[in-house]
Order: structure tokens, then sequence, then C-alpha cells
């Protein structure tokens, strides 16, 4: 990785009280709080900042979009659990900026955004690059600030680091004046700690509640956990583990619940929803119990509410009151901290024999469907599933993947096991296409001793794809597959299955992919067949730099199962019968 | 059906943004919203009327509470509280029709505040009923109404926690033990009496 060449430590601002420009205080603040890598691209309004920023241990990653900045930090947070910071200047870069910083929040990913602004005197006027970038992001924030006096920095900023992270992580905007990094201030880091975090005033978690919870738990026959991305902010993976195994409960996991629960474990259903699991869908339908731990009943997994888990009770255990039925109406609600509550209603719950229920689903499995892609025959086709497969094998399980969105996404969430928490990055909230890339080389700062895989879509990818060349800068290594199938192919999908087949601006052309990170230095090769995967995937891994696989796939294939938006969760559209890909005995 | 939240909020630029900014996001139309220091320094204290289903009060006060500006919220519901409304009313009045107008503000409790030439303004506090009640009976007399100013609503808890409304909040706020009083009808009380009184 880089190194930022006259990089001098300067802690001692951090111990006594000094007089510094507004500059030195954002990255002496940053230091204080343990920044070490920020993603950013300058510019006029924030030229202070960056003149400044040679005296300080802070590593600066030039992208080549600051909406890559946006998802860098976002995935460098993802990957480590701690704060993400992008920087950028005033009016353009600042709204570059906008949606990764909406792609964190839809995600509750704590991350801090600082942009520069006009000065103070011309705020207002619609100065040169002046846009109101904290009115533009107030509803995507978590909070936002404008620092217009050199003062008010240092809090504002340690006040957004702790925003960030606390009750319900979520991206915070510090937008500071240049005059404000320009003029001096006594820096005193320690008297700029903020107020104690206030715990949102509405979390409550009874008594009655908890023992209301354990009767649920004690008495039900066919109960179901639902676990989200809460597990992993909340870091309940134990927890979460500990309620399944002792009352024999089944698991199933939201697409950003993926690796909050290993994949392996007899209990895992796998993924709930629109492309869910057949089984884990019809068992949320059957369920007399749901324990939803950490997950907000998003409609991509509840499918119409109406219909939603009508034999259910409900217990929702969440950190966000407002959460608490929003969506779909609970019969118990634990408002806290997941891991606090479970080690709370833990000592409730004693062994239960579950193995009534757990047979009846697992019937249902062998019935309708686990896909056995590794037997196929291999009939000259190349599929997504394939790749996604192979790519799982090889790596064993054990790398980290940042997905697009897109079918591609789908596949990844159905075909790649994940085992542990924080090896599936991907946007859920919000589905931000170009996503991948950059969220991809934030999490290789995050963890430069993991494998990372990007798995792209041949859309989604050409959306960041300026950003190979940030890779080549700092030189660091990633894998690149993409699913090139030609289309964007969810929204084709879409199209042939609810617009007749209308593929109105699907099909897609790409450049020669394998040519472009050519040009950028990147290695790469095309795979047009199932049996030249394996060497590929084998000769990215091994390759010393980034290495970028162009998998040639199906071009009309169709993630399935799936539930057409507003449809019951048990009226799915199902594999088609001639499919090559059709539903096998499982191999386990 | 009718929310009538009651918050403090940081008396800071921007926070009434950021309030309005949730009820637009969560599509709810404002009814009312009035804003003015309080008792406590730095905080200013706003009651904000709206029209939402029942289940949504919950939702705005758990969504308030998450503005990090926000310090305390209060979802009045059906708790026993004072509910009043400030109007200002201009009526184009010659020296000659005044009396009619004399008469119905006697008759109102309400103040005349401004006499000019061909106009008189008065001033009103009372539920918003009554209000509506004299600004009826003025457009139905001869004098015409020519312009009408109304605060909105402000909304008090009755009782002694009014002044230390943290506590009742901390207990949670909307459910009371005391019997609910709807402050719909224009009954006179003490208090009523009391907020009509001359300054
Ligand atoms: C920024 C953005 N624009 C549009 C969409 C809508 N959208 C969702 S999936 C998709 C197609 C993605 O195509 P591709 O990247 O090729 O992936 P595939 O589905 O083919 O795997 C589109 C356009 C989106 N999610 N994000
Ligand atoms: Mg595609």
């Amino acid at each position: 990785m880089g190194t930022n060449g006259q990089t001098q430590a300067s802690n001692a601002h951090l111990t006594t009280p000094t007089r510094l420009t507004g500059a030195e205080i954002l990255w002496a603040t940053l230091v204080g709080e343990g920044v070490t890598t920020v993603f950013g691209y300058p510019g006029g309004a924030i030229l202070p900042a960056y003149d400044a920023l040679r005296k300080f241990p802070i590593h600066h990653v030039l992208v080549r979009h600051e909406q890559g900045a946006a998802h860098m930090a976002d995935g460098y947070a993802r990957a480590s659990g701690k704060v993400g910071v992008a920087i950028a200047t005033s009016g353009p870069g600042a709204t570059n900026l906008v949606t990764g910083i909406a792609t964190a929040m839809l995600d509750s990913i704590p991350m801090v955004c600082v942009t520069g602004n006009v000065s103070s005197k011309v705020l207002g006027t619609d100065a040169f690059q002046e846009v109101d970038i904290t009115g533009i992001t107030l509803p995507v924030t978590k909070h936002n600030f404008l620092v217009n006096r050199t003062e008010d920095l240092a809090p504002a900023l340690r006040h957004a680091f702790q925003i960030a992270v606390s009750g319900r992580p979520g991206p915070v905007l510090v937008d500071i004046t240049k005059d404000a990094q320009q003029g001096t201030a006594i820096f005193d880091f320690a008297a700029a700690k903020p107020r104690p975090y206030r715990p949102h005033p509405m979390l409550c978690v009874e008594e009655s509640g908890l023992a209301h919870a354990a009767e649920l738990i004690r008495n039900a026959k066919r109960p179901v956990i639902l676990a989200g991305h809460g597990i992993m902010e909340s870091g309940a993976m134990e927890q979460v583990r500990t309620l399944a195994e002792r009352a024999q409960i089944p698991v199933g996991l939201t697409l950003l619940g993926l690796g909050g629960f290993p994949a392996s474990h007899p209990l895992n259903l796998g993924m709930m929803g629109m492309h869910g699991e057949a089984w884990l869908n019809h068992a949320i339908q059957e369920a007399d119990l749901l324990i939803a731990c950490g997950m907000r009943f998003d409609d991509r997994v509840t499918g119409s509410t109406s219909t939603y888990a009508l034999k259910a009770k409900k217990i929702h255990i969440e950190v966000d009151p407002a959460e608490i039925n929003k969506n779909i109406k609970v019969d118990v609600a634990l408002v806290g901290d997941l891991r606090e509550v479970l080690e709370k209603l833990l000592p409730l719950i004693p062994g239960r024999d579950g193995s009534a229920w757990l047979k009846t689903i697992d019937s249902s499995k062998g019935a309708v469907a686990v896909r056995d892609i590794k037997n196929l025959p291999d009939d000259g086709h190349l599929y997504a599933a394939h790749v996604i497969h192979d790519l799982w094998r090889i790596t064993g399980g054990n790398a980290i993947v940042v997905t697009d969105v897109g079918q591609h996404q789908m596949w990844e969430a159905q075909y790649y096991h994940h085992e542990k928490p924080r090896t599936l990055i991907t946007s859920g909230g919000l589905g931000t296409m170009g996503f991948a890339l950059p969220a991809a080389i934030g999490a290789k700062f995050a963890c430069p001793d993991r494998e990372i895989w990007v798995v792209a879509g041949d859309g989604g990818f050409q959306m960041t794809a300026a950003e190979l060349s940030t890779i080549v800068q700092e030189g660091i290594k990633i894998n690149i597959a993409i699913i090139n199938n030609g289309y964007l192919g969810m929204v084709r999908q879409w199209q042939e299955f609810f617009y007749e087949g209308n593929y109105q601006s699907t099909p897609l052309l790409s450049p020669d992919f394998v040519k472009l990170a050519d040009a950028h230095g990147i290695a790469g090769r095309a795979v047009r067949a199932r049996a030249e995967v394996a060497g590929a995937v084998a000769a990215a891994r091994s390759a010393p730099g980034t290495f970028l696989l162009n998998f040639l796939v199906e071009k009309e294939e169709s993630v399935y199962p799936m539930i057409p938006a507003g449809s019951a969760l048990h009226e799915m559209i199902r594999r088609p019968g001639n499919d090559p890909l059709l539903e096998l005995p499982d191999d386990k | 059906m009718l929310h009538t939240f009651v918050a403090y909020v940081e008396d800071l630029p921007g926070v009434l943004t950021r309030v309005a900014s949730l009820f637009r996001r969560l599509n709810i139309n404002i009814n009312s919203l009035t804003v003015g220091r309080s008792e406590r320094a730095g905080l200013s204290r706003l009651t904000l009327v709206c029209e939402a289903s029942a289940e949504a009060g919950h939702r705005i006060r758990a969504s308030l509470f998450k503005l990090e500006n926000v310090v305390d919220v209060d979802d009045i519901a059906q708790a026993p509280s004072v509910t009043r409304e400030l109007a200002l009313i201009k009526v184009a009045a010659s020296p000659r029709t005044r009396s009619q107008v004399f008469e119905l503000v006697e008759v109102f409790r309400a103040r005349i505040v401004d006499l000019a030439p061909e106009s008189l303004m008065i001033e009103m506090t009372g539920v918003e009923s009554k209000i509506e009640g004299l600004i009826q009976v003025l457009n139905e007399g001869e004098e015409r109404v020519l312009e009408i100013c109304r605060s909105g609503k402000m909304t008090m808890r009755r009782g002694h926690h009014t002044s230390s409304v943290l506590k009742a909040m901390g207990a949670g706020s909307s459910e009371s033990p005391e019997p609910a009083e709807p402050d719909s009808e224009p009954v006179e009380t003490l208090e009523d009496a009391a907020a009509n009184e001359p300054e």
C-alpha cells in the first residue's frame, strides 16, 4: 500500500492543547479517533485541509469519483466494523457523495463524510461551487453539521464519530467552510469530547417482555429465528447461535444477515425473502413463532405484509424503536441491543426438542429443492450459478465477497455459503449499482491480509469502473469477477416475467473488460466455459496483483425462486422444469 | 386521528427543518406547529399537531427522538391537557359600525388591540372551536374580515408534571393514569378565564 511520504507523528496535539489551523484540527481529530485511512478527492474548498495532510499519519486514497470515496469508506466500515471516512470538496464533490451516503444510511453503516464548503462570508450567495450539502443530505444522514468556526470543528467531528457508531449506526456529514479550515483555534482533543451518548429514550427491555418471549419460545411448535444485519452490528453471533442450538430453532437470514450464522450449520435455512430459499419462505408462512433478531421486516423479505406469517406470534428484538410495528405488527418487542437482550433472554430458555418441526422443514427441502450444481453435467453453457459455486469451493468460503446489485448479487447470496460475519459486503437497502468495486477497495484497506473478491454485473461494473486506476495507484490486490450476461439482467428478468419480455433498454454493450483491465495495467482473462472456471479462479488468486475475470455467462438466465413484488411469501415463481439448473437432491 | 406532540429541541439553526423534514418524509401533513422559548435554557419548545393513523404515534415519537437535536418528545394523545391558540383578526369597521363588533368581542371574551378609522384588530385566545366560532360569526356579520393570523395550537399537560415534562415523558407518555378530559368543548374552566384576563 502506498505511504504518505512526509508522515510524521503528531500525537502530541492529542495530549497538549495547541493552537492549530482548522485544517490541522481536522486531521488531528481524525488521528485521535483512530482513523488511519481516508478516501477522498480534493478541490478548492477543501484545499487547506489537503495542504495540511502531509503532517499527519493518515493515508489518503485518491479515488476517481467521489461516489467511489463514499462506497470505499462504506466497504471499509462493513469489513472492519470501524467508522469509514470519506472526504470531498464543495459543490459537485459533495453531491457526488450523496449516493454513497444514502447507501450507508439504508444499511446502517457507520461513516463520517467530510466536505469543504465556501467561506462563511459567502455562504448562501450561490458562490462558485457552493451547494447546500447539509440540506441535501439531511434525509440520508443520521445527522450532519455545518461548521463555520474553527473552534467548533473538533467538537463537531468528535460528535460525528459518536453519532455514526452509536445506537443504530449510520452516516454523518461534516461540512467545513474554507475559512474555518484556514482559521486557528486551540485544539484540545479531550475537551472536544461529546457529551455522553444518550441511548434512545424508548429502548425498553422489560422483565415481563423477556418472560413473555421465553414463554412463547418454550411453547412454540414451529418457531423460526429471522436474523439480520443487527447480528453483525451488535456482535451477537454467539448469542443467536446459542439460542438456536439450545432451543433447536432453525435460522433464516436476511441478505445483510448472511455470515451472521454459519451457512454450514445444520439449523441454517439460508436466505429468506424475494429470492430466498423456498423451504424457508414456506417455513415462515407455516411458523407459529418468529423471533426477529436485528432485522426490520423489509418489503424484500416479507412480500405482501397482509399475508405474511399470519399463523405466527412475533418477537422483535431490535435496537431502533422506530422499527417496531412499522411493517409487521409484533406481539413482543424487546427494544435494545441484540446481544444484550439475548444475554438477558438466554437464561430463561431451557433446552427444547425441535426435531418434529425440523424434520418437516427438511422434508420440504427434499421435495422442492436443493440445487446441486456441482454434479450437473457440463452442457457447454456457463451459468453464473456455476461461477459462484466454484468460487465458493475454491476459496473455501473464506474470501470477503463484495457484490454489486442485480442477478449476480442474488446468485452470490444463494451459492456462496458464508460462514463468518463481515464476509459478504453488499448494498441491500438502497441496492446501489456501482457499489462493488469501490466498496471492495475499502474492504481491502480494512483487511489487507484477506482475499477479496468483487462479484459484479456487466452493468454495475461500468458505473464505477474508473476506480480500477485507484487500485493500480494504490498497488492493492483484489480479484474481480464480472458476471457478464450482456444485459441489465435483473431488470431484464422483470421484463421477462412482468412486461411480456419487452427488453426495453436492458441489452447492454460493454467494452472488452479484459482489455479495459489491461489498459490499467491489470491482468485478466475471459472465461467462456465451465471447464475453464477453476483454472481462471486459481490464476486470479495466485496473481501478485489485481486480476479481472470476465465470465461470459448464459444471457437470459433468471434468478429463482422469485416472489413477485407485493405477492405473498409462498407465492413463488419456481424454476421452469426444463431448466438445466434443475433442483436435484442434495449431495452434502 | 389527530396527534399532538410536544417536543423540546435545541435552539440552533436548522433544527426546525429537521423536524419538518421528518414529517415530509413520513408523508404526514403538519396541521399546526408553534415554536418558542421554553423554561429550559437553550431549548425551544414546540407543539406539533398532525393527522395520522392511530398506530403512527409511536413511530413518529420514536423517529423524533432519533433526531440529534431533539431532547424530549411527549405524545399528548388523550392525556388531560390544555390547548390554546392565539388569533389576531382584522375587521373592516367604521366608527359607525364598530359597536356590533364590540359586542361580539365581549361575548367571546376576546379583546380589541388596535383601532383605526376603517378597521380594528381583535385578539383572541382560546381553543380552536372558540376561535372558529368567532370567525364564523364575524363572517356572517356585515363587517368584512380583512386578515386572520392564527398561531397554531400550544399544548401543555395538566397537573404538576407540566413544568418538568421530562419525568412524565420518561415514563413513556401517551397513556396517563388520569381519566381523559377532552378539550374540545369550549367549556370555561378557571384556567380558561385566567387565560383571557387582560394583561
Ligand atoms: C444505480 C442504480 N441504477 C439502477 C438500478 C436498477 N437496477 C437494479 S439491478 C439492475 C441491473 C443490473 O445489471 P448488471 O449490473 O449487469 O447485473 P445483472 O443483473 O445482469 O447481474 C438495475 C439496472 C440500481 N439498482 N442502481
Ligand atoms: Mg448483467
